[in-house]
């Protein structure tokens, strides 16, 4: 039976939404207000020449525009959502009420000292959590993001190279398998990068990274656990030959979550990492809010820290503000306004407490479990890019597509007809058409169990030989089909303009 | 006389005199797939063999272009950046990201030549 197609383009209740400019009936307003009074005009050249150009509709109208365009979203709240190497679990209700309490959130970054005690006292409360967690001897708070949070730790290692006469450090090691953030922060903090291999297992070669250390180089960054998802299991050998070189250890905190309360960082010999509370603390992610990247040095790196820093002065909490005072003496100076992500430490705090350091662990065993379950159920029909056990994300390769002619981005376009957000795709680049999966520790078996049935399902029907127009044609049950990435990208249409015709048959083309 | 030699990152070098031709192989275009964004090196730039020399961004995946050479780059191929595509339909021809001058003839002999690189490509496939 084929899909009928509808006069109104809608499909059952999934409705077509034109862009909102594309809705414009001008004289049209939700307000009634009466006519302006005539007046005699004292604007000169500062008069309009033209009209602004906002649309007119009604009330109900922009409600239902808005309203419509917030029901195609796909989010954690309406599904499962596999996406590799972004954490997309669960955020409590609990953190929400949580940071709307009146004291957190009607507070003022310009408020005097004394009238915020409190909520000096929760940035504090939360630095001590993560200090205490990764047994380091000082945490930045104000990084605004995991990458933020990488520049922060790559700057407090220049600035220590720079105060012990090793200014002429210009090289940061890093692994192929690295997140993208990872050259891109070297890059930006002026660093030349040199990529080093990994092994057959998806690990750090370690032999490779010993050739590569020399007086120039500044740092090596290394994600654990790394983007394949295996715990590095060399990395004490790796910081002790980092540091007999002269360099710093930077490990990349993405993957924290698989790890929290299960070892202690600075037991790696870790000399900076930072931590992604919207990742590990369940603090919203991407579209849902904005992240915190806090950054946890040694007692090597913590006197350069970044301002502003909470310091307790007796019972007392202080903001040392300025580089070159106090606390801050070294301090490489101010790379955020005001305190930080605040809203968002206040949701990782309710999170941590009401986990308790039983409950963290927990996370990261319930997370690693889920990842080695879908590993295992799935190696029935895919196969797995490394030998298990994998920490909290599986990947696969495409060697179970081999002869088929379907891709990794056929079978990810059928995910969506099944009603999943597809994993990552073809990430990390070291494994050949890459699907790199992360079901995090909140979902249940049962919607596991749903998910490997569809993948399970998808994997049988590509290997059948029979059902490549299939998926070179999915997906079918989506509001719109396969989309043209390739002309999207080259030929990127940023802007609508009037007369561009509209966007249903833009898309359409 | 001109000859065609290959890396193990899948970029060919046409040598003619002491001037080589660099591009990315047939075999490195179908990987990538849509070629979506290049960026090539400007003239007079110093590159050492392995260096990156230029950028190629797919729909897949962003990756650098390294020289199999060292030497100084005499043009990058200022057709490219708006016609990437040109990577994918040719990449062995107009497809070239720039032409550099060799300051060692001899790291030549490190690369491999057309049957070498079939086999090794033969190997991953």
């Amino acid at each position: 039976m084929t899909i009928p197609t509808t006069a109104s383009g809608n499909r059952g209740l999934q409705l077509e939404q034109n862009l909102i400019f594309e809705q414009d009936t001008p004289g049209m307003t939700a307000v009634d207000l009466p006519a302006a009074p005539k007046v005699s005009e004292r604007l000169g050249e500062m008069k309009n020449s033209k009209p602004i150009g906002l649309p007119g509709l009604s009330e109900p109208e922009v409600v239902r525009h808005y309203t419509r365009l917030s029901q195609k979203n796909y989010s954690i709240d309406s599904g499962f959502y596999p996406l590799g190497s972004c954490t997309m679990k669960h955020n409590p209700r609990l953190n929400e009420k949580m940071a709307r309490l009146p004291g957190f959130a009607d507070v003022h970054p310009f408020q005097p000292i004394s009238t915020v005690q409190g909520a000096l006292e929760l940035i504090d409360t939360c630095a001590s959590w993560l200090k205490e967690l990764t047994g380091m001897a000082a945490v930045a708070m104000s990084p605004a993001a995991g990458a933020h949070g990488e520049l922060c730790g790559l700057m407090c290692i220049k600035s220590a190279h720079e105060a012990n006469g090793q200014g002429h450090r210009k090289t940061i090691l890093v692994p192929e398998s690295a997140h993208g953030t990872n050259p891109a922060t070297a890059a930006l903090c002026g660093y030349a990068v040199e990529s080093i291999p990994a092994n057959a297992e998806g690990r750090v070669d370690v032999a490779a990274l010993k050739a590569h250390l020399r007086p120039e180089i500044a740092a090596v960054m290394i994600t654990n656990p790394n983007t394949c998802g295996l715990f590095e299991r060399d990395c004490i050998e790796i910081a002790k030959v980092v540091h007999d070189a002269g360099a710093y250890f930077y490990m990349d905190g993405a993957n924290y979550n698989a790890i929290v309360g299960r070892l202690r960082i600075a037991d790696l010999g870790v000399d900076a990492m930072h931590i992604n509370l919207h990742k590990t603390f369940s603090t919203p992610h991407g579209g849902g809010g904005p992240g915190a990247g806090p950054t946890v040095l040694s007692d090597k790196l913590a006197p350069f820290a970044p301002v502003p820093m909470v310091v307790k002065v007796g019972e007392k909490f202080e903001a040392e503000e300025h580089a070159g005072h106090g606390a801050a003496k070294q301090s490489y100076g101010r790379m955020k306004g005001y305190h930080g992500q605040f809203g968002v430490f206040v949701r990782a705090v309710s999170y941590m407490m009401a986990m308790g350091g039983d409950g963290l662990k927990q996370a990261s065993g319930d997370a690693v479990l889920n990842a080695n379950y879908l590993l295992a159920r799935l190696s029935e029909e895919m196969t797995p890019a490394f030998e298990g056990p994998c920490m909290h994300e599986a990947v696969f390769d495409d060697r179970f597509l081999k002869g088929t002619n379907i891709t990794t981005l056929d079978i990810a376009k059928a995910l969506i007809d099944e009603g999943v957000h597809p994993p990552t795709m073809y990430f990390p680049l070291v494994v050949h058409g890459a699907l790199l999966m992360e079901p995090t520790e909140t979902e249940s078996k049962a919607t596991l169990d749903q998910f490997i049935a569809s993948m399970l399902h998808l994997a049988r029907k590509a290997k059948s030989g029979t059902a490549e127009a299939e998926f070179k044609n999915a997906p079918m049950l989506s509001p719109r089909r396969r989309l043209d990435e390739t002309k999207a990208a080259r030929k990127p249409i940023l802007r609508w303009t009037p007369g561009a015709g509209d966007a249903a048959k833009q898309a359409a083309e | 006389m001109s000859q065609t030699r290959f890396t193990k990152d899948h970029e060919w070098i046409k040598i003619d005199g002491n001037i080589g031709t660099v591009g990315i192989t047939q075999f490195a275009q179908g990987q990538l797939g849509d070629i979506v964004f290049v960026e090539v090196p400007a003239a007079g730039k110093t590159i050492k063999a392995g260096g990156e020399a230029a950028v190629v961004e797919s729909v897949k995946a962003a990756s650098e272009v390294y020289s199999p050479v060292s030497g100084t780059v005499k043009e990058g191929n200022a057709a490219l950046p708006d016609a990437p595509e040109t990577v994918n339909s040719d990449p062995e021809g107009k497809g070239w990201f720039f032409k550099i001058e060799l300051s060692d003839l001899k790291e030549l002999d490190g690369l491999m030549d057309q049957a070498a690189y079939e086999k090794f490509c033969a190997e991953l496939a």
